[in-house]
């Protein structure tokens, strides 16, 4: 960055010198190199197009406030193309970067957009979508359209337009929004501390290391999102390091789930509020299919199934992320340890109120026999009430219909 | 007077029989009070127990917010279900009661009076439906129907049924102090069933014996008012008739018409009723099609 700077303050001297130097010989004061293209872009019309349908006029006062304008880059440096040194110019190209930025462009080449971009993408972001144009201040200017006070909107500018997310395909849709209503997106706006901490987009996707989710060295790869989300959460990723979904990716054991599976990626809630508390029960349920549909079958699934959080979760049980098998001593559903966990919401519990079965099977025989045949026999008295007094009724209906038609003949022969 | 044998004889009667006649005394006020509260709270526990047996589906967490959330749900569930057991004691109690002061035990026990079902049942049950495909008469029912004996069982099934496994299910702690943790596995599946066999029979099959049927519809006001028209006794109970007329019980049975707030509430909140029940069982029937 310094390089390019100095590289750029040097060019930008030569460049004055050289026109300082014909001020001199035509007896004109020109010390600013760009005049001569200000003479017609300062001048022009905000609405001003070129024959090629995009903006000419250049604002000098908003230039010589950016950093390029600051640094007294030449004009012709960026729009480097021969068409431009003409006049009329003919068919200028794209202002290029890369002269100075050589790094970040290159960079940017391995980012899902500058790869979008190579596949044809027209609307994937380059440098200026990001940066802006003439405006470009230091990322540290709040300012700066890449300042973490802007980031957002920048990155929203695109990944928020419903219309451009569907042009360009974007991968997970308009996640401006998601992110603008998740617990990090609130709490940005929110007037705490934590509104100095919580990520911005390029916290996790990185700026010009953005790669691809499938990319393995991106950020958010399925296997780098445990260190990403541990970057600020280094305690829950050790307790979750931990437990059983932990170790199973420890253990190369990819499907196991990490941070986003259950939290979600740019929609991820207060993990307090209530309603996400019932909600996440559905994403254990996701891979835990069994479990889920015994877990529904109790008053604790069917409650939480209602919205109501009184009672007990998949966490409240088998904890967060410290969850482990029921045979390791240290899970919270251990044999060892099930009775203080039944106790942390039923504090009169005792050794025969454990012997609940949380996920018993009523239709397998291996859940307990007096279950199973129970469940049989319910069904069997309903099916046998239901079908005698269900044609009892029906009988009862067509027999009733028949009497009372016959009445009102019995009734009508009477008056005539 | 027709004779009660005479099956048109009945059919003539007016249609509407406030518009004169005479009325005989089917059920007192104490009845009458027992009947609605365990139709009020009956309908309160059906309601409020209804969304967590159909969870998964949308109107059940609108319901279970409409009542209260899960705090208000459950406290009229259990309000209701508090109500619903004093009501069967103070009936049983009362029961025996009677008997001891005025009927007897064998009258309660066994013969027209008395609930128990007997062969008679068995023989009209037969009857009855060959009677609905049009084979032979319409067997002469006496006071106590087989249909409503059994409803009245079934109360007592499910008394002990629905009441035993909720009260498991109320107090766990203290069950558990004598019973196995399994027992709240059992109760959760013998209370939900058993609700849903209660609730789809009252509001089917009793609402259509006791009110919707064509000779009824759409509600027969007797359980309101506890009175009931000279010309449905004849049809409807004729050996009950018999037997009175030939006792010279008839004059002492022979009662005031009913009172015009008996019909009221019969009418409104009975109607309400049967109009609760009726939708409960549509929701029920589309969530399980579905």
């Amino acid at each position: 960055m310094i390089r390019a700077t100095l590289r750029a303050t040097a060019l930008a001297l030569m460049l004055g010198l050289a026109a300082a130097a014909g001020a001199k010989e035509t007896g004109r004061k020109a010390a600013d190199p760009n005049e001569k293209c200000l003479d017609c872009h300062a001048e022009a019309e905000p609405g001003d197009k070129s024959a090629a349908g995009k903006p000419v006029k250049v604002e000098p006062e908003s230039f010589l406030k950016s950093m390029h304008g600051q640094a007294k880059v030449a004009c012709v440096e960026c729009h480097a193309d021969e068409g431009v040194r003409k006049y009329p110019h003919k068919s200028p190209q794209p202002a290029q970067c890369s002269s100075c930025h050589e790094t970040a462009v290159k960079d940017y080449a391995a980012t899902a957009h500058g790869m979008a971009r190579k596949g044809g993408n027209g609307v994937a972001a380059t440098c200026s979508n990001c940066h802006g144009t003439h405006d470009i201040k230091p990322a540290a200017d709040e300012a700066s359209l890449v300042n973490r006070a802007h980031i957002e909107s920048t990155c929203a500018a695109c990944h928020g337009s419903e219309a451009l997310v569907k042009q360009g395909k974007m991968p997970g849709g308009n996640v401006a929004a998601l992110y603008h209503d998740s617990i990090h997106g609130r709490l940005l706006r929110s007037e705490g501390k934590a509104k100095d901490r919580v990520p911005v987009c390029t916290d996790c996707h990185g700026s010009h290391d953005m790669r691809p989710k499938k990319d393995p060295e991106s950020a958010v790869s399925r296997a780098n999102i445990p260190d990403t989300c541990g970057t600020c959460h280094a305690k829950v990723k050790k307790v979750w390091a931990g437990g059983q979904h932990g170790k199973m990716r420890a253990s190369h054991v990819m499907t196991a789930p990490g941070c986003t599976d259950c939290h979600g990626a740019h929609t991820i809630s207060d993990p307090k509020a209530p309603q996400w508390q019932v909600a996440v029960i559905r994403e254990c349920g996701g891979c835990h299919t069994d479990y889920i549909k015994t877990y529904r079958d109790t008053y604790h699934g069917q409650v939480t199934d209602l919205g109501f959080t009184v009672v007990a979760t998949c966490a409240s049980c088998h904890g967060a992320h410290d969850m482990l098998p029921k045979s390791n001593p240290l899970s919270k559903v251990s044999d060892e340890r099930i009775l203080s966990t039944c106790q942390a919401c039923h504090p009169k519990a005792n050794a025969n109120f454990v012997k609940f079965q949380p996920h018993a099977n009523k239709h397998s025989k291996e859940s307990g026999l007096i279950l199973y045949y129970t469940t049989k026999f319910m069904q069997i008295l309903l099916a046998g009430v239901f079908a005698f007094f269900g044609l009892h009724t029906v009988l009862w209906l067509y027999r009733g219909l028949a009497e009372v038609r016959r009445r009102r003949g019995e009734v009508n022969q009477e008056k005539h | 007077m027709s004779s009660p044998m005479d099956p048109a004889g009945g059919a003539a009667a007016p249609a509407n029989p406030g518009a004169g006649g005479r009325y005989y005394k089917r059920f007192d006020r104490i009845d009458r009070v027992m009947h609605a509260s365990l139709m009020i709270t009956f309908i309160g526990c059906a309601i409020t127990g209804i969304p967590p047996l159909f969870s998964d589906h949308g109107w059940a967490a609108g319901l279970a917010r409409a009542l209260g959330g899960y705090a208000g749900a459950a406290l009229i569930h259990r309000i209701c279900a508090a109500v619903m057991i004093v009501v069967f004691v103070s009936h049983v109690a009362r029961v025996f009661l009677v008997a001891a002061r005025r009927t007897g035990l064998m009258a309660i026990l066994w013969g027209p009076n008395s609930m128990t079902p007997q062969p008679q049942d068995i023989v009209d049950i037969w009857r009855h439906v060959l009677w609905f495909v049009g084979k032979g008469e319409r067997p002469k029912f006496d006071r106590y129907t087989y249909w409503e004996k059994f409803d009245y069982w079934a109360v007592f099934w499910g008394m002990f049924i629905i009441g035993g496994s909720g009260l498991i299910l109320w107090f766990p702690a203290q069950f558990a102090a004598f019973l196995p943790g399994w027992i709240f596995n059992i109760a959760t599946v013998v209370h939900g069933e058993e609700a849903l066999l209660a609730v789809g029979f009252i509001f089917t099959i009793h609402f259509f014996n006791g009110h919707l049927r064509p000779e009824k519809f759409p509600m027969d006001l007797v359980i309101f008012t506890g009175r009931i028209p000279e010309h449905e006794l004849k049809d409807e109970r004729p050996m009950e008739y018999e037997r009175l007329l030939k006792a010279g019980g008839l004059a002492a049975a022979e009662t005031t018409p009913p009172s015009r707030p008996a019909m009221y509430f019969g009418w409104i909140v009975g109607g309400t009723a049967v109009v609760v029940g009726t939708l409960t069982v549509v929701v029920i029937v589309y969530s399980v099609i579905t």
